[in-house]
């Protein structure tokens, strides 16, 4: 039990907040669509394999794939339906595998007195946790040295976990109980300071401090940082109550709370949603009305993946951000101006220098500025609470040079640890990007 | 705007492959970014909203600090010329006037010569042009002599642009301020324009305003120049700290103005542009250094007769410190780096100029030669944090 106070990093004051009191009984249930998919993108490092095909009757918690190294790793249906499309891309890539519900939501029965680990593969849980090293869905052979649990959401409008659990919450600690079983080390779950629920025997550290505290990789550099060789799984405390309810009741549960969020939105509130429904379910009506067109991002600013209007919810299924895309056009000279609004971290703007930027900023999703070579010194390091000399690590990622890669500390990294400083960064370069490529480049040459 | 932004979409395919300027497409393309920030919108997957500081942004922000130096420069260089010629009842705005006639060719040939090389660059790699020219491009007239001729400046710059940063590949990648070798490649390739009574004061006339011949009595010598050829314990000319302070000494044109560079430095530090570590410690280890040198005084060595502050305020040292230690690219990058890296450069500078009787001036060199050493201070910081990443594996690997 620690008090861990995090000073870098930075807290975007977007527009498009929702009310703090809401009540549970309020949240509208969004109504299933024709359709819901599954992406096999969210799921970093599954190479897909279908246990089914088009025409295929299922039920949730059902396999629909497998992955193509580790069998054991599943990935379930969230609803009982038919699969009705696998649609594909270049090379025959899977690009989403689309189920039409039935509308029973009938669900698989879960033997829960087995082990826990063959219970979360089976039901697709396993594939909602990441690994570090890599950030991918852990591989099934190598224990884990400690199982590091995130019960908050530092990221810009993000909802809190715990307004998402709901009357859930009494699953977490049978959660913790399961996950205990899989590791030898601990379970450290990391909580906002001021939050508490029954964590049963895990370890809980309390952070203080702007976004990216509630990161598992900052959360476990200032706890217990990951060394070459360990590895450590990550997951977010709504799957972690997920676990417990089905060792309770058997049956998966693939029900979620959204957040609608943002600028364009008409009035931000939590909904209640089916992981993978259309998303059009969900934003319809519920945007404002705007001369610019508005980007929908499933997941928040910093992470999340932009979706077409006729897009699905991604995962971790928890927040729909709506930005616009181009709010000013052809803007004339404007890395001149010296409007007091505009948006920055840094002092060379007037609304930063004078502290007069405290008010909500609608932000769109122009990049404002072209690539350039990294200049200016020490930006990423202030972004990211980590003794990692983010800087050195991106160019030992950019010219792939696998030792230095190592010694500053690629193992401790996923990309979302680097959202902030990509935000942030005057050369304008794609971070999470390089780090995701320098990861997957890694894992290529160590296998 | 409306009628420049269908304007410059009616041309733009005249600039795009196998158009007729298909050539000056990165031309196009830098003058359209400058004008209107582009539309350009995020991936779809990575961050989806953006800071408003661009490259853009941030160099334009260390030319608005340079302006007071600039301004500055301008009127002294018309002071010294009235005072030379032998009419000091020449008005502020005669004085001010003679120093922009002065100045104008030289920022002309320095940004036409660097950024037309830039573009040329630019095109060849099909790449965006990069920003970093416009600061150089500005500190170049700011330290070159004004009486440098203008083929000099523009061979130089030439050769800096060149061989100091585009064979390294461009703005971001150069070893060494790329102002300061122009200024180095001058220094060695034409010493006898560079140092001396005449190079600092511009007697004849500029642009064929004012000119005339220079009074008797009437030194062009720079306080430091005077000072190294002092003989005696004690300094037989002593330059006045006000004056030396407000610029109104001979010397390169920025560099006079103690007032002109605070502003610029204090734009720079409240902008975060620069870092403060390095403009600190290189204030810190100039004193240090200086002070030192000033306990120990020696008739051999006259520049160690001056007074800590006196040695701070005259010559290009706080314009060293200020504008040319704090450039990110060549500097040291790492926070702990930077302050070894600022004090060094501080060290250096004034160990140069007491100690080394042909050369009265020592920042340039010194920030050139700890340039080279930045890397090294920043290699060292680096392994300390991989040695530190090491040890704790070894005591997890125990346990």
């Amino acid at each position: 039990m620690a008090l861990i106070k995090l000073k870098r990093g930075y807290d975007l004051n977007l527009a498009g907040k929702i009310a703090r009191d809401i009540s549970r009984e309020a949240i509208a249930t969004a109504p299933l669509g024709k359709t819901v998919a599954v992406v096999p993108d969210d799921f970093e490092g599954i190479i897909p394999r279908m246990e089914k095909k088009v025409g295929d009757h299922v039920v949730v918690g059902e396999p629909l794939y497998h992955d193509k190294n580790h069998e054991s790793i599943k990935v379930t249906s969230p609803v009982s339906g038919t699969v009705t499309e696998v649609r594909r891309g270049e090379r025959r890539k899977i690009e989403a595998i689309v189920i039409e519900p039935d509308g029973n939501q009938d669900r698989r029965t879960f033997d829960t007195k087995g082990s826990v680990k063959t219970l979360l593969l089976e039901s697709g849980l396993w594939a909602m946790m990441r690994q570090r090293p890599y950030d991918i869905v852990p591989s099934p052979e190598v224990a884990p040295r400690d199982i590091a649990v995130t019960a908050f959401d530092s990221a810009p409008l993000a909802p809190s976990l715990l307004d998402i659990l709901g009357d859930d919450k009494k699953y977490i600690a049978r959660g913790i109980e399961a996950l205990k079983t899989l590791t030898e080390g601990d379970v450290l779950v990391g909580a906002r300071e001021g939050d508490s629920f029954d964590a049963g025997s895990a370890v809980v550290n309390h952070f203080k401090g702007p976004h990216p505290a509630g990161n598992a990789g900052v959360q476990l550099a200032n706890v217990k940082p990951v060394n070459k060789g360990e590895t450590v799984w990550t997951l977010d405390i709504v799957t972690v109550a997920r676990l417990g309810k089905l060792l309770e009741s058997g049956k998966l549960s693939t029900d979620t709370v959204v957040a609608l969020v943002g600028s364009e939105v008409s009035e931000p509130k939590l909904i209640k949603a089916v992981m993978g429904q259309e998303i059009s379910t969900l934003v319809k009506g519920e945007l404002k009305e705007s001369k610019a067109e508005p980007r929908i991002i499933s997941g928040n600013v910093l992470t999340g993946v932009k979706v077409e209007a006729e897009g699905y919810l991604r995962a971790p299924y928890r927040q729909i951000t709506v930005i616009p895309e181009v709010a000013h056009p052809d803007e004339f000279m404007g890395w001149a101006s010296l409007s007091t609004k505009k948006f920055s971290v840094y002092r060379d703007f007037i609304g930063t220098i004078f502290g007069l930027d405290k008010k909500e900023h609608r932000l769109d999703a122009k990049i404002n500025g072209g690539e350039r070579a990294i200049v200016m010194s020490g930006e990423y390091d202030r972004m990211l609470p980590m003794d990692i000399l983010a800087e050195f690590l991106i160019k030992a990622i950019i010219s792939r040079d696998i030792d230095k890669m190592e010694q500053l500390g690629i193992y401790e990294v996923a990309p979302e640890d680097f959202a902030l400083a990509e935000m942030a960064c005057t050369s304008k370069l794609e971070l999470q990007r390089i780090v995701r490529e320098g990861l997957n480049y890694l894992r290529s040459e160590m296998e | 705007m409306q009628f420049l932004r269908k304007y410059l979409n009616k041309i733009k395919p005249q600039f795009r492959p196998g158009g007729k300027f298909a050539k000056l497409e990165s031309v196009f393309d830098g003058f359209e970014t400058f004008l209107f920030t582009p539309n350009t919108t995020a991936s779809a997957r990575g961050v989806h909203v953006h800071d408003n500081n661009d490259m853009k942004r941030t160099m334009s922000t260390v030319i608005v600090a340079l302006l007071p130096c600039l301004l500055m420069a301008m009127l002294n260089i018309g002071y010294q010329h009235f005072h030379a010629i032998g009419q000091p009842e020449a008005g502020w705005g005669a004085m001010f006037l003679f120093g922009l006639l002065a100045m104008l060719p030289v920022i002309v040939v320095s940004y036409a010569v660097g950024l037309g090389i830039e573009f040329i660059a630019a095109q060849i790699h099909h790449k965006e042009i990069q920003e970093g020219f416009l600061v150089t491009g500005l500190l170049i007239p700011l330290i070159v002599p004004i009486n440098t001729p203008l083929w000099m400046t523009a061979v130089a710059t030439a050769f800096a642009v060149i061989f100091a940063k585009e064979v390294f590949g461009g703005t971001g990648m150069n070893i060494f301020n790329v102002a300061l070798i122009t200024r180095a490649f001058l220094f060695f390739a034409y010493p006898s324009k560079m140092s001396g009574d005449a190079a600092f004061v511009k007697v004849d006339s500029a642009l064929g305003y004012g000119g005339g011949t220079v009074v008797d009595g009437f030194s062009g010598a720079t306080p430091l120049g005077e000072v190294a050829t002092n003989v005696g314990d004690t300094l037989a000319h002593p330059t006045s700290l006000v004056d030396a302070f407000v610029g109104f000494i001979p010397g390169s044109p920025g560099e006079t103005s103690m007032i002109a560079i605070l502003i610029g430095a204090a734009i720079l530090l409240i902008t975060g542009i620069a870092s403060w570590r390095v403009m600190l410690s290189v204030f810190a280890g100039g004193f240090a250094m200086a002070s030192l040198a000033h306990a120990l005084p020696s008739a051999t060595y006259p520049a160690s007769l001056l007074d800590p502050c006196t040695q701070l305020c005259l010559g290009g040292f706080a314009f060293a410190a200020v504008f040319m230690a704090t450039d990110p690219v060549t500097g040291a990058r790492t926070k702990t780096g930077q302050y070894i890296y600022g004090f060094l450069v501080g060290v250096l500078a004034i160990l140069i100029r007491v100690y080394n009787g042909g050369y009265p001036e020592g920042a340039m060199l010194a920030v050139l030669f700890m340039n080279a050493f930045a890397p090294l201070i920043d290699y060292c910081v680096v392994q300390s944090n991989i040695n530190r990443r090491l040890k704790r594996a070894k005591a997890a690997g125990e346990q």
